[in-house]
């Protein structure tokens, strides 16, 4: 498997890493998420990451990217389903991923995206007012 | 040293009767009983068997302590070391049961009329030499049981000082005492981590009330647990900083950049706050029965 499939999922985008992640994948994976969200208009992105044993320095700034170009393009990333071991690991390399958003588990990501388009929505709203 | 220490065995053996009450009575006189920790009997019965471990290594072993013929009389060094630090006596207290065994063996030396002085200073000598390193190898298991127990101790510390308490549903505490140092931020950050996958909890409330100094290193050490929490997913309050603590912490330009409440109480109200549940009085408290009935949940 080359590429990791990309789901959209209403206003938001489903990425569910099963495999181990090697380098080239994970650029692969930065430069399809970032075409998609375009393509969709995507305002959220989803990123489950409980099948991943391993995560290194070069994975975590990928993480750390594709928060920050999510953000340039206004979708908002949640990292979700993180392994306590691998949690450890990266804040010990210094990695805290300051800008992407965390929930324990795909429902409460979902949830995070959800009522981000909520508050979204009503300030629209406000503004038609 | 090629010196006949069989002559010395003989001696100790045939003078047994007068060595051993006098051993006694020196090691009496220098306060092995005055803590109450041995009886007399187990003295008399510890010293008893040591003479006569130390006689077959005399007559068999020579002066020098590496001999096998003295492995017994060291194992029975080893055993009496270690329960004593167990016991909880001094390091020279353990070591006067053998150095205080010279003098007698020494006496008994001196009245002997077969030997010539030459023969008798060169036997003094090899025993002082033996003895020495017999109360040395003492020393040295004692100190490696007081070390057994420190570690001992340490490891009993690490277990209990770090528990993680479900305070209510999603909100954990965290009720750290001691210094916290990396090994044990380590036993912290995984203990915490765990139950937030178990209880998948939503807030972690750091209670550093029983911590009692915060430099650099120990505020880093927070702040990983809590980056570590948030990747996770789980926000983390810190509580319980104390006055004198929150000066240093400033007089020191130690930043930490997470919410922090004065007490566990306030930390725990925040967090209710934030997973939207209220705690409110039912009715008013009635002075006279003093029975407070006051906090119900209400939805979320």
């Amino acid at each position: 498997m080359d590429r990791i499939p990309i789901l959209k999922f209403g206003n938001a985008l489903l990425v569910t890493i099963q495999v181990d992640m090697h380098d080239r994948l994970a650029t692969a994976l930065e430069e399809d998420l970032t075409s998609k969200i375009v393509e969709h208009g995507a305002k959220g992105v989803l990123i489950d990451i409980s099948a991943l044993e391993i995560v290194d320095s070069f994975i975590g700034r990928m993480l750390d990217n594709i928060a920050a170009v999510s953000r340039i393009l206004d979708a908002e990333t949640v990292v979700v389903g993180m392994r306590p071991a691998v949690a450890i690991t990266l804040v010990e390399l210094g990695l805290s991923l300051a800008g992407v958003k965390t929930a324990l588990n795909v429902e409460r990501g979902m949830a995070l995206i959800q009522a981000r388009l909520k508050t979204s929505d009503e300030d629209d709203d406000d503004a038609e007012d | 040293m090629a010196v006949n220490t069989g002559n010395v065995a003989e001696l100790v053996g045939s003078n047994e009767q007068t060595i051993l009450p006098e051993w006694i009575e020196l090691q009496k006189k220098a306060g092995s009983l005055q803590t109450g920790r041995i009886t007399e009997n187990e003295l008399a019965s510890q010293s008893r068997e040591f003479l006569h471990l130390l006689r077959d290594g005399l007559s068999r072993g020579g002066s020098e302590v590496s001999n096998s013929a003295y492995g017994p009389a060291k194992q029975m060094l080893a055993d009496v070391s270690r329960s004593r630090a167990l016991q909880g006596f001094s390091p020279s207290e353990t070591a006067t049961f053998v150095f205080s065994l010279k003098q007698p063996i020494f006496n008994v030396l001196n009245r002997n009329t077969t030997l010539s002085p030459a023969q008798a200073a060169e036997l003094t000598w090899s025993v002082t030499l033996l003895l020495d390193e017999l109360g040395l190898y003492t020393l040295e298991v004692f100190q490696k049981s007081r070390e057994e127990v420190i570690v001992r101790q340490q490891r009993e510390i690490a277990e209990l000082s770090t528990p993680v308490v479900k305070l209510w549903d999603g909100i954990l505490a965290l009720p750290l005492i001691g210094t916290l140092d990396s090994q044990r931020t380590q036993v912290v950050m995984e203990n915490l981590l765990q139950t937030v996958v178990e209880t998948e909890a939503e807030i972690a409330i750091i209670d550093i009330t029983g911590v009692p100094t915060v430099d650099t290193l120990t505020a880093q050490h927070l702040l990983k647990t809590v980056a570590a929490a948030r990747l996770m997913g789980a926000d983390c309050i810190i509580s319980g900083i104390r006055p004198q603590i929150a000066q240093t912490m400033v007089h020191l330009g130690v930043e930490l950049n997470v919410i922090s409440k004065a007490t566990l109480a306030d930390a725990l109200a925040l967090a209710l706050e934030r997973t939207g549940r209220a705690v409110t009085r039912l009715k008013k408290a009635t002075p006279a029965s003093g029975q407070n009935k006051m906090s119900a949940e209400k939805g979320q």
